[in-house]
């Protein structure tokens, strides 16, 4: 495993006589251990801190929850019963809403829904923004200042309010709610992208691919792209997290996600009014706050991993 | 008796260094011993833990590394006994040390001379009035320019010579009685390390103080030591004073580092140019840099621009890459006139011209492998197969002297003098006609800067390619150049066959450079100020 790179000396020595004591292969006293990128994966994996552990394995229930929703609900999405506002029983776990929809397979369902487009929207905020950012900091001069200035009077108008205002244009169907807070959210990408890459475009490979002749293309996917992964993915696991936060409260207002769809910011919305029985019913009154809860532990989960990712990668280094 | 002299003595030291999971030895039991007002000179490649061991000097180790045996004594006491907080007390009030960036170790927000003073008034060794006159009396020492004034300034507005200076003067504020120096000169041209050194040396003997010299340039060392230590692997080589080392070394390795610099070829000249740089005038926005300047590069020859930072080599560089069209003037390249940007060259005339930096570090991406680096230009240029191109690439592995195995290694699992030679591979890639090697030496260590030397000599014998090779120094110069091309300040001072440039008579500029590289002679300093002294009025 870790062979590869003892070399015997005289097997390259040159021939000159006065050189006898050089040669450029063996040139490293003490070679570095090399390893495959599933060793040195699984290496900083055991070394995680018990807080990222926590984030990966609920983010891994959240994740299965979401995939394996039909298996997991005991009833449809949309299935309406009898009673509404029905207490936790048996039957209903947690009850049911104001239609009488089973709020358990509705929690269930809502993973799915709420987590799917919040995935989507970042990805798509990371395409837009990343890429543009790419483009402007390799070409910079024009280019570079249209985009930012453009990026700076979107992020001058607030995003909620913005966001609620092309709702009402467009209507609140699930592409236009994912593409209207993906190009919002594109802007906070492009920034950090821009200020990461510039500090590598002025690298000399950078200059020596120019040189080259390489395109632009080229030039950001496999010169800058490589090296400004690290502070890209963490930043997207926050991104995720304020993307979640968005589509939760615009269902809050009514213009995210639409019924009979399950999700969470809907949900809390729906069962809200529960909290006034508190007195006479703790279990009822509990009830909105379950998706509440749900966003709010897979947000944390998400945290939790950023963190930890983060600090590996920013070369903070416990001292020994 | 003799031992009341000792201002510090390290016996057996030992010490360890933290990575891949476990302990590496970095030094192995060292013996060291300096008396007051001794100069002693620690010489080594990279790696040979002369900064670890200047450091344990002062009790200190780098985070990840620990001082594991031995004893270092100071003054009588022993510095692993004390505590942190007595040690850090001795740090910088009786042991100082000079570190290689003094723009790095300057806070850019605080005047010099609030700096210099800091640690004499928050110690209490002085009141502030007090330490600041002691601080202009250093300055003086130090030959800074108007040493009442200077203080006033912050980092930025002095130059890299001075700052050096008044770190210097920093480390001496407190009236230490031991100053390490962790290769103070090596980030200065040679016109102003000589300065450097002869205000330091002067310095250090007006104050008596004694001082550990760590540096990896032979010649340097030689000016400043009374004493000098060859470090290697961590372990000592042998340790002689500094006449006795330059004339009569004992071990082989000491020999061999002695030999680096007599390096040698004879120049020769073509009449057929490759490229022809004719009356270019350039600027970097309003600032003009380079002016009017010709320069002709005769095929399969090597033409060396030298002069100190800001003279416009790397400027000429440029221009003739395309990444600088030109205000006024031409290139020709092949007798044919290059486009001026780089957009307007074709795919051909970019692959005839190839570019090394100085820094293979940066000048590698660190996310792709060896194999990737050089086999790209030869799929980009020549369209190449995925099995045609590793053939290639096992073939100028080869021609580098390394061995195929490296073509799954990534840049940062090699060492400087390998990074170097594989971007030297990456510009033998698409078979380029002119090389433009930007000090691409002058990062690397004597020995290894001798491998690259070499390495490029015996490529241009077989392969026929011309290099223009930019340094600021002369040993290399010697080393590799048929022609010679001294600037100064964006203006061609001198031009021609290497013999010719570096036999007397000398324009003024080419005097004063020549007259600069220090020379593996004891007394060359001091004749050398006092030359410069007539040179530059």
């Amino acid at each position: 495993m870790t062979d590869t790179t003892a070399k015997t000396p005289d097997e390259f020595a040159p021939t000159d006589a006065a050189e006898e004591d050089y040669s450029a292969a063996s040139e490293v006293s003490q070679v570095k251990l090399r390893r495959t990128r599933r060793e040195r994966a699984w290496l900083s994996l055991r070394k995680a801190p018990i807080s990222a552990w926590i984030g990966m394995v609920l983010i891994a229930i959240y994740a299965i929850v979401a995939i394996f929703a039909p298996l997991l609900a005991p009833y449809g999405e949309a299935e309406v019963f009898a009673q509404p506002y029905a207490p936790w029983s048996a039957e209903h776990v947690f009850g049911t809403d104001q239609i009488g929809r089973d709020i358990f397979s509705r929690l269930i369902y809502g993973a799915r829904n709420t987590i799917g487009i919040a995935l989507a929207t970042t990805l798509l905020a990371f395409a837009i923004g990343g890429g543009l950012a790419l483009t402007a900091a390799v070409l910079r001069g024009w280019t570079d200042q249209i985009l930012s200035r453009l990026v700076d009077v979107l992020m001058a108008i607030p995003s909620l309010i913005f966001a609620l205002m092309l709702l009402s244009i467009f209507g609140s169907s699930v592409p236009s709610l994912i593409c209207i807070i993906a190009v919002l959210d594109s802007t906070r990408v492009f920034r950090l992208t821009r200020a990461v890459a510039m500090n590598v475009v002025v690298m000399e490979f950078v200059e020596a691919a120019r040189l080259r002749g390489e395109g632009l293309a080229w030039i950001m996917r496999r010169e800058i792209l490589p090296n400004i992964m690290p502070p890209l993915v963490a930043e997207f696991g926050l991104r995720f997290c304020f993307v979640f936060l968005t589509v939760a409260a615009l269902s809050f207002l009514g213009l995210g996600i639409q019924p009979p769809t399950a999700d969470w910011g809907s949900m809390v919305r729906d069962n809200a009014s529960l909290i006034q029985f508190a007195q006479y019913d703790l279990k009822a009154a509990l009830t909105p706050l379950l998706p509440a809860a749900a966003i709010a532990i897979l947000t944390i989960a998400v945290n939790f991993v950023v963190d930890w990712f983060l600090h590996k990668t920013s070369g903070l280094k416990d001292e020994h | 008796m003799a031992n009341d002299d000792l201002l510090l003595r390290m016996r057996g030291v030992e010490i360890d260094g933290w990575s891949d999971e476990r302990w590496h030895d970095i030094i192995k039991g060292v013996d060291l011993s300096l008396k007051h007002g001794e100069v002693l000179g620690l010489i080594g490649e990279s790696g040979a833990g002369k900064s670890t061991l200047g450091l344990a000097a002062m009790g200190y180790a780098r985070p990840g590394t620990r001082i594991k045996g031995g004893e270092i004594v100071f003054d009588g006491q022993d510095l692993r006994k004390l505590s942190e907080r007595q040690k850090q007390r001795l740090r910088g009030s009786r042991i100082a040390y000079v570190a290689q960036s003094a723009a790095a170790a300057f806070n850019p927000a605080h005047t010099l001379l609030d700096q210099t003073t800091e640690v004499a008034v928050r110690r209490g060794q002085l009141g502030r009035k007090e330490a600041e006159a002691y601080a202009r009396e250093l300055y003086a020492a130090m030959d800074l320019p108007n040493p009442d004034r200077i203080g006033d300034r912050f980092p930025h507005q002095v130059s890299g010579g001075q700052l050096q200076r008044a770190m210097t003067a920093m480390a001496m504020a407190s009236k230490p009685d031991l100053i390490i120096f962790d290769e103070p000169t090596t980030a200065l041209d040679v016109t102003t390390q000589v300065n450097v050194l002869a205000a330091m040396r002067k310095a250090i003997e007006q104050f008596g103080t004694a001082a550990i010299y760590i540096t990896h340039d032979l010649a340097v060392v030689a000016q400043m030591a009374d004493r000098i230590k060859v470090l290697r692997y961590g372990e000592e080589v042998e340790e002689a004073d500094t006449h006795t080392m330059l004339t009569a070394p004992k071990e082989t390795y000491t020999r061999s580092l002695w030999a680096v610099r007599s390096l040698e070829k004879p120049g020769e000249t073509s009449d057929d140019k490759i490229l022809q740089i004719r009356n270019v005038t350039a600027a970097y926005g309003k600032v003009p840099v380079l002016k009017n300047v010709s320069i002709a590069v005769p095929r399969g020859k090597t033409v060396a621009l030298v002069g100190e930072s800001g003279s416009g080599k790397s400027t000429t560089a440029r221009v003739v890459t395309g990444l600088l069209p030109p205000s006024r003037g031409e290139v020709l390249f092949d007798g044919e006139p290059l486009p001026p940007t780089l957009a307007g060259r074709s795919r051909e005339q970019l692959r005839r011209i190839q570019m090394i930096y100085q820094m293979a570090d940066t000048a590698m991406n660190p996310r792709q492998t060896v194999g990737e680096i050089i086999g790209r230009p030869v799929a980009f240029y020549h369209g190449a197969s995925r099995s045609e191109v590793r053939a290639r690439v096992a073939e100028l592995l080869d021609l580098i002297e390394l061995d195929e195995s490296f073509s799954d290694r990534f840049p940062g699992e090699l060492s400087g003098g390998q990074k170097q030679r594989i971007c030297i591979a990456r510009a033998l890639a698409p078979n380029p006609d002119l090389i433009i090697c930007d000090e691409v030496t002058s990062a690397l260590d004597q020995i290894v800067q001798e491998g690259i030397l070499k390495l490029l000599l015996r490529l241009q014998k077989e392969l026929g390619v011309s290099y223009i090779f930019i340094t600021h120094d002369i040993a290399t110069v010697q080393a590799i150049a048929d022609e010679v091309v001294v600037m100064y300040q964006g203006s061609v001072v001198e031009q021609g066959r290497k013999e010719e440039i570096f036999s007397p008579p000398h324009p003024d500029y080419t005097e004063l450079l020549l007259s600069s590289v220090p020379k593996m002679e004891p007394g060359w300093l001091s004749q050398a100020i006092a030359e410069r002294r007539q040179l530059t009025p």
